[in-house]
């Protein structure tokens, strides 16, 4: 059988009718003690989301995902998690709808894979339970190892089989911690594809990560945690918030005077050059300013060889509103 | 009273027997306490002199027999959460819907099983060889000890429950799994108290004494369950600290 029929076979996601959203967190603090673990967070994800949630080591990011896990109590606020109100007497209904997958995947070393399977089937009263396991492992292409005991797997088959285990309940929710940390590239591009599978199957993705590419490539919107919430929204809208639009500007040669001609040429708010001898024009729009820059060039006889929209990574992002956390501290 | 999942706990039980099974350690040290505390009372059975009836001394092996539901489980149920905590396994189980009452019933289970059964074969092993080669005069002194015997058959359940419960509590706040094993061990000792004070006459060994000591235990035991489920919650397990509510 073929990874994707796999991947097709093992998830509903039937359920999902409702515009409900797949979480809801308002103004949540958790604090132990005198420490602030985090603190105010408010954000909701949409079902069948994929939501990245980033910050720097320390920054309650474990911390939240154990609350909306119902592992941890939260000081104040309130959370509503696959529908249901985040209290103490909800924490078995809501663990049933969901799953966590943490950065370690923890697995019982002496058993063997479809063991280690069996036991978390047993926990969430998975019906079926040898065609579910067959499944799971199908989907992160494990099938093969089921008999192999979990202490001779490498630390990226174990994470496989982590997020076979994650599988296994079909959970409306499920809480992603690092999965592809440990990884090899291709093994990582599997869970990459599988997570997308996840989302047009419905599955509501809450994906903590360090690596930005991924949460770039993969995430629908972010939020990024500093003990409170820095941010949230989708990659390009927060680059747009954070940065004015630039425009690169390649030429054969240097320009003669290229201050006078910026300065003149309508829409461009400010150049610099850069290392490479490009020129970098912060612009009001690019879509404006573009073709204005491209007549002033040609007017003064500058041969040029390209005019390209200046990218921004999520990283870009993420170290602006970490760095001003940094500053604001040492001020 | 909340439900309980039987199916939930059974499956902690199957994990957990498979998990002990596959650890040399652990079946090791299951087998060779039962074996060194079953050395004493064989050999008194081939060299015990053949003395009156109601001698203490016929008494004495008991003692020892009862250290096996005393100390094997002691060390097996501070191996419970120390264990899951040292490989970490706690947070993935701790998010499942398993309820609390579901993992402390699962895993004292999954404890008791094994040290009641072997300490029931190994008290059937002492009395197939009474039976089989003693002294006759020897085998009567020990089958007359009817108040011991009963003692010895309901009291290896209840010594387990309580090892376990104390072994399980200093799980939860040991940091490593040897210093839970020694210190569960240590404080699993006291309630053999009764049994020295029974075998050494100053409690005298009746059925009634039994049957009394026995439902003392019992309660102790349950008391003591409800005392440690408080230490279950999944907060303090995964954080060391207790739960603030807001």
């Amino acid at each position: 059988m073929s990874k994707r029929v796999a991947w097709r076979k093992i998830w509903r996601k039937d359920s999902v009718t409702t515009e409900q959203p797949a979480l809801v967190v308002d103004h949540l603090t958790k604090r132990f003690g005198d420490r602030t673990a985090f603190s105010d967070v408010s954000f909701e994800v949409a079902q069948g989301e994929v939501f990245g949630f980033l910050g720097p080591n320390g920054a309650g990011k474990t911390t939240t995902v154990r609350t909306l896990g119902t592992l941890i109590a939260p000081t104040a606020g309130s959370a509503t998690v696959a529908g249901i109100p985040l209290t103490r007497a909800n924490g078995v209904e809501i663990r049933q709808r969901i799953s966590v997958m943490p950065e370690s995947p923890g697995l019982y070393l002496r058993l063997t894979v479809a063991e280690n399977l069996e036991f978390f089937a047993g926990l969430y009263g998975v019906r079926d339970v040898r065609s579910r396991i067959r499944d799971a492992l199908e989907a992160v292409n494990l099938a093969e190892r089921s008999g192999d005991l979990c202490g001779g797997l490498s630390k990226g088959l174990r994470q496989r089989v982590g997020l076979a285990r994650a599988l296994l309940s079909d959970p409306v929710i499920m809480f992603l911690d690092e999965p592809t940390s440990g990884l090899d590239p291709v093994a990582a591009r599997e869970v990459h594809d599988l997570i997308n599978v996840l989302r047009h199957r419905g599955v509501t993705i809450f994906l903590t990560t360090h690596r930005l590419d991924e949460a770039e490539r993969l995430c629908d919107r972010v939020a990024i945690l500093n003990t409170t919430l820095r941010t949230v929204g989708r990659p390009t809208e927060l680059r747009q918030q954070l940065f004015t639009s630039a425009l690169v500007v390649k030429t054969v040669g240097p320009l003669h005077d290229p201050g006078l001609l910026f300065k003149a040429t309508p829409g461009v708010l400010s150049w610099r050059a850069d290392d490479a001898g490009a020129y970098v024009l912060s612009v009001s729009d690019p879509r404006v300013a573009a073709p204005e820059v491209a007549r002033a060039l040609v007017g003064v006889g500058a041969d040029i060889l390209s005019i390209s929209e200046a990218q921004h990574s999520l990283e870009d992002v993420y170290l602006e509103l970490v760095d001003e956390d940094v500053e604001a501290r040492k001020r | 009273m909340m439900a309980l999942d039987l199916s939930r706990v059974a499956a902690v039980v199957r994990k957990e027997l498979r998990d002990y099974r596959r650890k040399r350690s652990i079946v090791v040290g299951m087998l060779i306490l039962p074996a060194i505390f079953l050395i004493e009372p064989v050999l008194f059975v081939f060299l015990g002199a053949p003395d009156p009836v109601g001698d203490p001394s016929y008494r004495a092996p008991l003692l020892l027999l009862l250290l096996i539901p005393v100390i094997t489980p002691s060390t097996l149920a501070a191996y419970s959460v120390a264990g899951e905590r040292e490989q970490g396994t706690l947070e993935p189980l701790l998010t499942t819907p398993i309820r609390q009452l579901e993992f402390i019933i699962g895993k004292a289970a999954a404890v008791m099983i094994p040290s009641v059964g072997l300490s029931y074969l190994v008290f059937g092993i002492y009395l197939v060889v009474v039976r089989l080669f003693a002294n006759p005069v020897v085998a009567a002194g020990i089958f007359n000890e009817g108040p011991m015997l009963l003692a010895l058959f309901l009291f290896t359940p209840l010594l387990t429950g309580w090892s376990i419960v104390v072994g399980m509590a200093v799980s939860v706040r040991a940091g490593e799994i040897r210093v839970a094993q020694q210190l569960g061990m240590i404080a699993s000792l006291p309630p053999l108290g009764v049994v020295v004070l029974m075998v050494t006459g100053v409690i005298a060994p009746t059925f009634t004494a039994a049957l009394v000591f026995a439902a003392v235990l019992l309660a102790v035991d349950v008391l003591a369950l409800r005392g440690i489920s408080g230490l279950f919650d999944r907060e303090r397990l995964v954080t060391g600290s207790k739960a603030s509510r807001p």
